[in-house]
């Protein structure tokens, strides 16, 4: 008697598709050794938003019994494998639902592992994941967040990818031939997409993390009120306005405590305040109210509040004054505005290297213009990648070559 | 983690498919051959939609698909598609469902035998996306069936059975399948997909008859009329409802013929009861935390049973009464309220506790209302109402309690 427990985290929109069919992959690869076995989405959830953390789970088990033991819940309340689709998110994970932050390796079993495609290295990747008293392994499949649309899946193999390094996680659940029958039988399956399982198996790097690695941060918490203690006609009472800063010159706006939605950034804008012509735009435009008016009448990106739309980055009139960033390149949500009033000098440093950066970890949001899959698809062609459209049927597959 | 013991398996003239409760109802949909199916988005029903909308699109289903632009007006457009002849699928959820009354209280009278899908939803506010069954609960009072289901497997069983049941002249009468949101509507399990030849054997064509709306059958349809007519047609909805219980019977025992499977009793589900002292009794996928509950109870030596009642509409007394008259206490679970109730219980505690008014023994019974808005019902909810039925029972006392489980307090 055993079962196998899988979460699968993912962007809202961009990798719906995406993980619903790994979760998919793994109950049907697990079926074909006779297990039993379920997927499905975190309800609660609302990954019609873009970006914002949620979470699919799969499950499967030796005898139909077993299974339902395991489901007999909302969600699971342990994994022995916890997938991540984005590496952004070993910053934690902030749900739709009110719960606060949780740290990615929250449900992970003790020496569990967490699944991450990545091309961080270990190191960086756990000065973001929380630290936690049990020890479990972090294993990467080397790769780019896979992102798409809503209705649209993005053939990169990275499902199959996933698939394969399951195999090596856990094998006497996921066989590779199970894996590699289940991949060649669903929806757009490929004799090369079972290649780049099988190389994921091969390739996946995997790292033990002690009790002392990892982000000390606590993560923020509250206790939710009971019935008689809420107020009444669904009613909630109002943020209170904000504060002056320094004298009146300055204004910042209270917040939710309790909602954040920084989590939900995947980029994030970084600001030339030296170019700022203090037009307002970013802070009448941001969907978030995340401005905050600074005494100078600049205005400071509050990254406890920004979910990284990039809206600002859209409106600001001044060549290149606001550049949304990979989120990977930060530890922090410090105020940006504090650093260059410390040293000017020191920040334009700082914003060049980070604007530097977006050059070799830019992300998109999806699909913003015609063409740019196949602009990404070069780039990492010419990094040795292997192409991976030949596989799919359709218009394409004659022009390829494998 | 162990190492693999059990085999691949076996094949048999039915697909096994990974599908959610609701792509299930498509399937079922697909096989029944539906002829005009309206779609209106609201979650969790709109996972049906989506999953028809892709087998219309695929050539795997060829029916009418009709977007309106709302569900009042989807209902209305099935309505009049059936009353000419066509077989046809709706349905909504919370609010969305709210919203079509007008069209879902004239569908009885008129003897229009649609096939509804009511992905159970919280009504708003807050606008809670999670399971309650006061929405399909609306229709209770009006000639609508209404039965509840639980897995994927039952999902497409059901559809095919409803189509069966409604569309048989004795009966006429809209049917509304229950399915929980997110537990069903968006789990995917394993499921059996019977072939079509199988299906055409279990389902005849629909045919409206002398009920038809066509230039070779002049008829009008709902004529105004007064308290000259009305009792009497009131009348022949109770009758037609009377009626649909030996239709269900029938359907149920022809669908085991047929496909092999199914139910014996079509009323409910019972689940450890032959010797069970104290029964829980609910609807939906609260079943399974009850079962596993009631497993580890039974290992504790605690004689507890289920009873998941699959009809409402119309509702099994006789067969429910005989069932839990043996039982020394009753603890209904109700995923639903129904304020200012007797004893402020949830729906269905209160229509049990009239079936049981007339039983020789009637055991004391206790109304749990838990899970609202798709609260997670936890085992430590079902040994709590287990332990509270048992007091119950040891007192001897019948006092009518009505708890509250799960809530913050
Ligand atoms: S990216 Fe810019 S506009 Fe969007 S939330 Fe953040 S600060 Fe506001
Ligand atoms: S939009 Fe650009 S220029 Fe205008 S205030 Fe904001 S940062 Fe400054």
């Amino acid at each position: 008697m055993a079962a196998l427990i899988c979460e699968v985290v993912y962007r809202g929109i961009f990798q719906k598709n995406l993980a619903a069919r790994i979760a998919r992959g793994i109950v049907l690869s697990a079926r074909k050794s006779g297990r039993w076995g379920i997927a499905f989405g975190r309800y609660g959830d609302s990954p019609q938003r873009n970006g914002i953390p949620a979470k699919d789970f799969a499950i499967v088990a030796d005898t139909k019994e077993e299974l339902e033991q395991n489901m007999a819940r909302y969600e699971p309340k342990h994994t022995d494998v916890t997938i991540v689709l984005d590496d952004t998110l070993s910053k934690g994970v902030e749900s739709w639902a009110w719960y606060g932050l949780q740290p990615i390796n929250r449900l992970t079993v003790p020496n569990g592992t967490v699944l991450m495609t990545s091309v961080q290295p270990f190191e960086s990747l756990l000065q973001d994941i929380h630290k936690r008293d049990t020890a479990y392994k972090l294993s990467l499949v080397r790769a780019k967040a896979s992102f798409s649309g809503l209705w649209v899946h993005k053939e990169d193999h990275t499902e199959a990818r996933i698939l394969g390094a399951l195999a090596k996680i856990a094998p006497s659940f996921l066989a590779l031939d199970g894996v590699s029958q289940a991949i060649r039988e669903i929806e757009w399956g490929s004799d090369l997409k079972v290649a780049s399982a099988r190389k994921a198996y091969d390739r996946l790097e995997t790292r033990q993390v002690k009790i002392t690695e990892g982000n000390a941060e606590i993560p923020y918490s509250f206790e939710m009120p009971k019935w008689w203690e809420m107020r009444e006609g669904v009613t909630i009472p109002a943020i209170p306005i904000g504060k002056p800063k320094e004298g009146g010159q300055g204004y910042v706006p209270e917040r939710n405590p309790y909602f954040k939605k920084f989590t939900t950034r995947t980029m994030r804008p970084v600001i030339d305040f030296d170019t700022c012509v203090k037009c307002n735009l970013c802070w009448i435009s941001c969907p978030d109210s995340c401005f905050d008016v600074m005494p100078d009448a600049t205005f400071d990106a509050n990254m406890e509040a920004c979910c990284g739309c990039g809206v600002c980055e859209a409106v600001c009139p001044v060549e290149s004054c606001i550049t949304m960033v990979n989120e990977a390149a930060f530890e922090d949500n410090a105020s940006q505005w504090e650093m260059w009033r410390k040293d000017k000098a020191a920040y334009k440093t700082w914003l060049t290297a980070k604007i530097g950066d977006k050059q070799t970890t830019v992300r998109s949001h999806g699909f913003r213009f015609r063409g740019q899959y196949e602009q990404e698809l070069t780039r990492d062609l010419d990094g040795g990648g292997v192409e991976i459209t030949a596989g799919i049927p359709g218009e394409n597959a004659a022009h390829k070559t494998v | 983690m162990a190492v693999a013991t059990t085999a691949a398996p076996t094949a048999s003239d039915e697909k096994e498919l990974l599908i959610s409760g609701s792509e299930a109802v498509a399937e079922g949909l697909a096989l029944a051959d539906i002829d005009v199916v309206t779609g209106y988005p609201i979650r969790p029903y709109d996972t049906v939609i989506q999953a028809i909308a892709k087998k219309i699109a695929n050539g795997q289903l060829v029916a009418e698909y009709i977007v309106a632009e709302g569900e009042h007006s989807q209902f209305e457009i099935v309505k009049h598609a059936s009353t000419v002849g066509a077989r046809v699928f709706c349905g909504s959820s919370g609010v969305g469902w709210a919203y079509a009354m007008e069209c879902l209280v004239v569908t009885p009278p008129l003897r229009v035998p649609m096939v509804c899908l009511v992905g159970n939803r919280a009504l708003d506010d807050p606008g809670a996306f999670g399971v309650e069954h006061n929405d399909a609960l609306f229709v209770r009072d009006l000639g609508w069936m209404l039965c509840w289901i639980d897995t994927s497997q039952e999902a497409i069983d059901t559809t095919l059975i409803a189509y069966r049941v409604a569309e048989d002249r004795r009966v006429f009468l809209p049917l509304a399948i229950s399915a929980d949101g997110a537990f069903l509507t968006h789990s995917q399990a394993l499921t059996l997909v019977p072939p079509k030849e199988k299906v055409d054997k279990f389902l005849p064509r629909y045919d409206r008859g002398d009920l038809l709306l066509h230039p070779d059958n002049p008829i009008t349809v709902a004529p105004q009329a007064n308290e000259d007519w009305v009792i009497e047609i009131r009348r022949q909805n109770d009758e037609a409802m009377k009626r649909a219980v030996a239709v269900i019977e029938e359907a149920y025992a022809d669908f085991r013929k047929v496909f092999g499977r199914g139910p014996e009793n079509p009323w409910f589900e019972e689940y450890m009861t032959d010797d069970a002292e104290i029964i829980l009794v609910g609807m939906g996928t609260i079943s399974l935390p009850m079962k596993v509950g009631i497993r580890t109870l039974r290992a504790q030596g605690k004689k507890v049973g289920l009873v998941r009642l699959r009809w409402f509409r119309p509702f099994p007394t006789e067969k429910l009464v005989k069932v839990l008259s043996r039982a020394k206490a009753i603890g209904v679970v109700d995923r639903d309220y129904s304020f200012g109730s007797p004893f402020h219980s949830g729906v269905v505690a209160n229509e049990i506790r009239a079936a049981l008014y007339n039983a020789e023994k009637r055991p004391p019974l206790l109304s749990f209302i838990c899970g609202l808005g798709g609260r997670e019902v936890t085992l430590e909810d079902v040994y709590k109402a287990t332990d509270l039925c048992y007091n119950a029972a040891n007192s001897g006392k019948s006092e009518a309690k009505t708890l509250w489980l799960g809530v913050r307090e």
